[in-house]
């Protein structure tokens, strides 16, 4: 599918620029080119098409979707569905917290919509694909939608409502199923496009130096370590490796454009797949700026708890791939 | 006649640049209008949006969750 990238990179390597077949340099130079531009049609076509279908299903057409209808515990799933065609802006977070506990919908399936809103992205799907092919993204974003949902039904459990801020809790009293007074705008896909255009671009635009700095970084690293070399420290037989690199990726805030082309290499000299996994999510899904922001409307306990569950389930999910691949 | 606009945001990168956006646009265009940002999340929710930025003109919500074009905001405000 895409040998014609390789014959454009092959062309500009060694034609254009003349260098040697056999130079290291031209060598990794010719699959940076191959593996940017892959990179990159991959984001753009994931991120137009997300656009599309979250151009048709707004966050607000989800929350009175949710607060209108009994759904006999397929809440959580339906959460963590809209999560995944979301594009999520830590900013956004607590916003959308205070309008799904307004509109009445339990605290376990709006969390279950906040871990998978950050965790599934439009960014993080386009880059799998183009990294490490369909099979582990279809994987990725499975475990991706199936954690939102655990998570979501174990937090609903914890009876955590009390630990709200004073003043969102009074608004869960004060909760209903109401109505909003903003009205769908009604606009024919030819409307929406320009739209959805000016967003991919925007987005695009954003992640464009960290994917490009990543792919080198990861380029550079590829030629450098040998193979297998992670082999010995972090083989699926170490019990250790996969908490220790969950919880090491918890605090570093990097956005999946910057770490997914590191981790590739690492997954390719070595690590095991399920542990790099679980690095990932835990990269991407949980970040410490994102529970400062929540410290508006929970406590730190509930902060813990809700970071505490989700990383716990990050865990699992790591192992449980350890031993399936 | 002045317009009063808000911009709802809690200081991300976009929400910045929507001001920005939203500054040029008056400016360029010598519309009469007050341009206030609100940063407080209590005030923002009272508008009842879950996704920022968002562009409220005379207390109507005009645009959320995303950063308006310029052309868009020129039509918006014309109206």
């Amino acid at each position: 599918m895409f040998d014609w990238i390789q014959k454009i990179s092959n062309y500009l390597v060694y034609t254009a620029l003349g260098m040697s077949q056999k130079s290291h340099l031209a060598e990794a130079l010719d699959f940076f080119i191959y593996d940017t531009i892959k990179i990159l049609i991959l984001l753009f076509i994931i991120i137009f098409l997300m656009g599309i279908v979250n151009s048709y299903f707004p966050v607000d057409k989800v929350r009175n979707y949710l607060s209108r209808n009994k759904l006999y515990g397929f809440e959580y799933l339906v959460a963590s569905l809209f999560g995944v065609v979301t594009p999520f802006c830590s900013c956004s977070s607590i916003p959308l917290f205070i309008g799904f506990v307004k509109g009445g919908i339990p605290l376990g399936v709006t969390f279950s919509f906040l871990i998978t809103s950050p965790l599934v992205n439009e960014v993080a799907i386009g880059l799998f694909i183009g990294l490490f092919g369909i099979k582990t993204t279809i994987i990725y974003v499975l475990s991706g939608i199936i954690l939102g949902v655990i998570s979501g039904i174990i937090l609903q459990k914890l009876k955590l409502e009390k630990h709200l801020t004073p003043w969102v809790q009074r608004i869960l009293t004060n909760s209903e199923m109401e109505q909003n007074r903003f009205i769908s705008e009604k606009q024919t896909l030819k409307q929406r496009l320009p739209i959805i255009w000016n967003e991919v671009i925007n987005i695009l635009k954003g992640i464009l130096p960290y994917v490009i700095v990543g792919i080198a970084i990861g380029g550079l690293m590829h030629g450098y370590i040998p193979e297998g070399f992670f082999e010995q420290y972090m083989s699926k037989d170490n019990l250790f490796a996969v908490p220790i690199s969950t919880i090491l990726a918890v605090p570093m805030y990097s956005n999946a454009s910057g770490i997914l082309p590191v981790v590739q290499v690492l997954v390719a000299k070595g690590i095991p797949l399920g542990t790099a996994i679980a690095f990932m999510m835990g990269v991407i899904g949980l970040s410490l700026p994102e529970a400062m922001l929540l410290k508006k409307v929970m406590n730190i306990k509930l902060i813990g708890i809700f970071f505490g569950v989700v990383t716990l389930c990050i865990i699992i999910s790591g192992y449980i791939f350890n031993l399936i691949f | 006649m002045n317009k009063i606009i808000k911009i709802l945001g809690t200081g991300c990168p976009k929400c910045k640049q929507t001001t920005n956006i939203v500054t040029e646009v008056v400016k360029e265009n010598n519309i009469e209008a007050t341009i206030i940002k609100v940063e407080d999340i209590m005030e923002i929710m009272e508008y009842n949006i879950m996704s920022t930025p968002a562009v409220v003109i005379d207390e109507k919500i005009a645009i959320k969750g995303r950063i308006p074009s310029k052309a868009e905001l020129i039509d918006i405000l014309k109206n």
